[in-house]
C-alpha cells in the first residue's frame, strides 16, 4: 500500500474520531450523559497514527480521554455511545460509562478514571503477551499529568526489566486539568525520563500524523521482535477544556488559537491537498462522510433500551 | 449569620486557619491557581502566596508522604485529594504512616495533618469516582474520620481537624458544595466526635451520616404526615463515633434505621448496630435497620446507581415497618 493510500485511509478515520467526539459533546449538552466528558479534539493524529501500527490482536489502555483510541482500535461506535448513553446495548450494557470502555474483542483493554494506573496494566498484558510466546504488542496511552506518578515510574522500570512488549505513549497536550507542565516538570521533554530506564524513545510531532505513524512503525517492530519497550512522547494540544464545561481560565484564546492552527486535520488535509492526492471537496465529501457514518451511530445508539436494573447486581465477582 | 455554601464555608474555613496560623500550608493538585475543581480553595493563593498553599503534581503517594514529613515538624498541612478515589493510590502514607507515626514514636513524633476529599455517588461518575469509603479509614487506629453535612458545620469541623494534633480525613460530599446554610464568622470549631440531633421525634431514630442526613431529614417529614414522628441524628464523625448521642435517642425511641451510602457489608452502619446490640439492647424494642447501598460498584446508567443507592422510600418504609411490626 502506497503512502498516499494510508494517508488518506488516517484522514478519514480522524474524521471519524472528531465527528464521534462531538457527537458525544452534543449528548453532553443535551444532559444525555453522567457524570463529565473529557475529548480528545485536537490529538486525533496521535490516536490514528499509533494504533494504525497496530494488528487487530494487539491490545491498548487508554485514559478517559481515549475514546478515539478505541474507536481506531475498532471499538464500534454504535457500541461506545450505547454505553456513554447508559443503554444496554453498551460496551459494558450501561454499566461502565464514557470513562470505563472495555472491548476485549477488539484489543481495548480499558479507558481508565485513574491518572495512570492503564500503565501498569499494559506492562502485564505485555507480559502476558510474552509469557504466550505470542508476538502481540500492547500500547498504553497517558498524558503529560501521568509521568509524575508512582505507577508511571514503577512500570518503566518493569517494561525495562523484562523487556517487555509494549509502546508508551505520552500524549503531552501541555496540561493536567488546569495546570501547565511546564510547571510540574523540570524537562521540556518527557522522553528524557525514558533515559532513566533505558528505554528507547523519541519526541514526535503528535498533530503530524505521519510522523507519528512512522515512530509507532518503529516502536511496534522493536516490541514484536523482542527488543522491549519504546516510550513515545507525542507533542500535541487538546483543542477544547480539559472537561465540558471547563471554563479555559489557564489558557488564551490566542494559544487556542495558534493550535488549531496548527491541527492535526487542517495539517493532513493540507499536506493531501498539496501533494494532489485529494481536492479540498473531497476532503469535504470524505468528512460528511464520517459524520454520517457517526450520526448514524448515534441514533441508532439512542434508540436502543436501557438495561434492566436487576443488570445493576450481575458481575461483581 | 452570613449564609454560604458548603463550598465558600469550607473555604472560609482554610483562610481562617492560614490567618489564624503562619504552619498551616494547603497543598493539592490545580488547588492554587485554579482554586480548586470544586472551588474550596479559590482565593487562597492570592491571598497567601505559593508558599503557603502549594499546588502539586499528579503525584498523590508522594505529596500526601511529603506533607506527612512536615507536619511531623511543626507543619499543619491541609491536603486535598480531589477524589476520595485517588486516596487509594497513596494507601501507604495514609494507613502505614500518618496513621501510626504517633504511636510508633510513643507520642513524640505527631502528624497534625489534614486530608480533605470528596466522595459519594448520585452524578453518574461511574465506579471509580462515586464511592464512599469512610470505613476503610475509620478501620485503622490512628485516624479520625470527619463528615460534615451542613455548612456550619462543614467550616467548624474543619477547623477543629486542622487544630488536631494528629491525622483527620475529612470527607466532604460532592453533591452538598452547593448545599446553603448559615455560618458563623470567625473562628468557629464544632468539635470532632460529637454527633447532632437534627430534629427531635419519639417513634424511631433515623442516623445518617453526610448526604444520608439529608434522606433521613426528607423520611422524616414524609414519616410525620404518615403520624410517626422521626428523630434524625447527623453523626459527624465516625472516628471518635459519639455512640452516646444514639443511645440517648434509642432510650426514648427504641427504633433505630441507620442510612449509611456506602456499600452495605462491613460499613459502619455494622459497628453502631453491634455497639447498640453489646451496649443497648434492652432499649431496642425491633431490630437494628441498615439502609446502605448495595455491595456492588456503583453502576454507570443513573437508573441502576439510583437503584442500588438508598433513597427516601427505602428509609420511610423501613421506618414504617419497625413501627408498624414491633
Ligand atoms: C490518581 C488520580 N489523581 C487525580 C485524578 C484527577 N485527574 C483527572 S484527569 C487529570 C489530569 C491528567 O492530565 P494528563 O495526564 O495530562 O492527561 P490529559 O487529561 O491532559 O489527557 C487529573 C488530575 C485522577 N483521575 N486520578
Ligand atoms: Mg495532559
Amino acid at each position: 500500500m502506497g503512502e498516499q493510500d494510508w494517508r488518506v485511509g488516517a484522514l478519514s478515520e480522524m474524521y471519524r474520531i472528531r465527528a464521534f467526539e462531538e457527537q458525544s459533546a452534543d449528548f453532553y449538552r443535551q444532559g444525555l450523559l453522567g457524570g463529565s466528558l473529557h475529548l480528545g479534539i485536537g490529538q486525533e493524529a496521535v490516536a490514528v497514527g499509533a494504533v494504525g501500527a497496530l494488528r487487530s490482536a494487539d491490545q491498548v489502555t487508554m485514559t478517559y480521554r481515549g475514546r478515539g483510541q478505541a474507536l481506531a482500535k475498532g471499538v464500534s461506535a454504535a457500541a461506545m455511545f450505547a454505553e456513554m448513553l447508559g443503554r444496554s446495548t453498551g460496551t459494558s450494557h450501561g454499566k461502565g460509562g464514557p470513562m470505563h470502555i472495555y472491548s476485549p474483542e477488539a484489543g481495548a483493554m480499558g479507558t481508565n478514571a485513574i491518572v495512570a494506573a492503564g500503565i501498569p496494566i499494559a506492562a502485564g498484558l505485555a507480559l502476558a503477551a510474552q509469557l504466550d510466546e505470542s508476538d502481540r504488542v500492547v500500547m498504553t496511552f497517558f498524558g503529560d499529568g501521568a509521568v509524575n506518578q508512582g505507577a508511571f515510574h514503577e512500570a518503566m522500570n518493569l517494561a525495562a526489566i523484562w523487556k517487555l512488549p509494549l509502546v508508551l505513549i505520552c500524549e503531552n497536550n501541555l496540561y493536567s486539568e488546569m495546570t501547565p507542565i511546564r510547571e510540574m516538570v523540570v524537562q521540556d521533554d518527557l522522553a528524557d525520563r525514558a533515559k532513566a530506564y533505558a528505554i528507547p524513545a523519541a519526541v514526535v510531532d503528535g498533530n503530524d500524523v505521519v510522523v507519528v505513524r512512522q515512530a509507532a512503525e518503529e516502536a511496534v517492530q522493536r516490541a514484536r521482535s523482542g527488543q522491549g519497550p519504546t516510550f513515545l512522547e507525542c507533542k500535541t494540544y487538546r483543542l477544547v477544556g480539559h472537561m465540558l464545561g471547563d471554563p479555559e481560565v489557564y489558557r488564551t484564546r490566542d494559544e487556542v488559537e495558534r493550535w488549531a492552527a496548527n491541527g492535526p486535520l487542517v495539517r493532513l488535509e493540507a499536506s493531501l491537498v498539496r501533494d494532489g492526492r485529494l481536492t479540498a471537496k473531497a476532503c469535504e465529501e470524505m468528512q460528511a462522510a464520517a459524520r454520517e457514518e457517526i450520526q448514524a451511530a448515534a441514533a441508532q445508539a439512542l434508540a436502543e433500551p436501557e438495561p434492566d436494573v436487576a443488570q445493576a447486581l450481575t458481575h461483581v465477582f | 449569620m452570613p449564609e454560604m455554601s458548603y463550598a465558600q464555608a469550607l473555604n472560609d474555613a482554610l483562610g481562617q486557619a492560614l490567618a489564624n496560623d503562619p504552619k498551616v500550608l494547603v497543598m493539592g493538585e490545580d488547588i492554587g491557581h485554579h482554586g480548586g475543581v470544586f472551588a474550596v480553595t479559590k482565593g487562597l493563593l492570592e491571598r497567601f502566596g505559593p508558599k503557603r498553599v502549594i499546588d502539586t503534581p499528579i503525584s498523590e503517594s508522594g505529596f500526601l508522604g511529603a506533607a506527612i514529613g512536615a507536619a511531623t515538624v511543626g507543619y499543619r498541612p491541609v491536603v486535598e485529594l480531589m477524589w476520595v478515589d485517588f486516596a487509594m493510590v497513596a494507601m501507604d502514607p495514609i494507613v502505614n504512616q500518618a496513621a501510626k507515626t504517633s504511636y510508633m514514636s510513643d507520642g513524640r513524633v505527631k502528624v497534625p495533618l489534614v486530608i480533605r476529599t470528596q466522595q459519594g455517588a448520585g452524578r453518574g461518575n461511574g465506579a471509580q469516582h462515586s464511592q464512599s469509603l469512610e470505613t476503610m479509614f475509620a478501620q485503622v487506629p490512628g485516624l479520625k474520620v470527619a463528615a460534615p453535612f451542613e455548612p456550619a458545620d462543614a467550616k467548624g469541623m474543619l477547623m477543629a481537624a486542622v487544630e488536631d494534633d494528629g491525622p483527620v480525613i475529612f470527607l466532604e460530599h460532592k453533591l452538598l458544595y452547593t448545599r446553603k446554610g448559615d455560618v458563623p464568622g470567625g473562628r468557629h470549631v464544632v468539635p470532632l466526635g460529637k454527633a447532632k440531633v437534627s430534629r427531635l421525634g419519639q417513634d424511631v431514630t433515623l442516623v445518617g451520616l453526610s448526604r444520608m442526613v439529608e434522606l433521613a431529614e426528607t423520611a422524616a417529614k414524609e414519616l410525620s404526615r404518615q403520624g410517626v414522628e422521626a428523630e434524625v441524628i447527623d453523626l459527624r464523625c465516625l472516628v471518635p463515633l459519639d455512640i452516646e448521642t444514639i443511645r440517648v435517642s434509642l432510650q426514648k425511641t427504641g427504633r433505630v434505621v441507620l442510612v449509611q451510602e456506602a456499600h452495605r457489608s462491613f460499613g459502619w452502619a455494622a459497628e453502631v448496630s453491634a455497639r447498640l446490640m453489646e451496649d443497648s439492647f434492652d432499649d431496642l424494642k425491633a431490630p437494628v435497620r441498615r439502609i446502605t447501598s448495595e455491595d456492588v460498584p456503583f453502576p454507570y446508567n443513573q437508573r441502576l446507581e439510583a437503584s442500588v443507592m438508598p433513597s427516601v422510600p427505602k428509609v420511610v418504609a423501613a421506618a414504617l415497618s419497625l413501627c408498624q411490626d414491633y
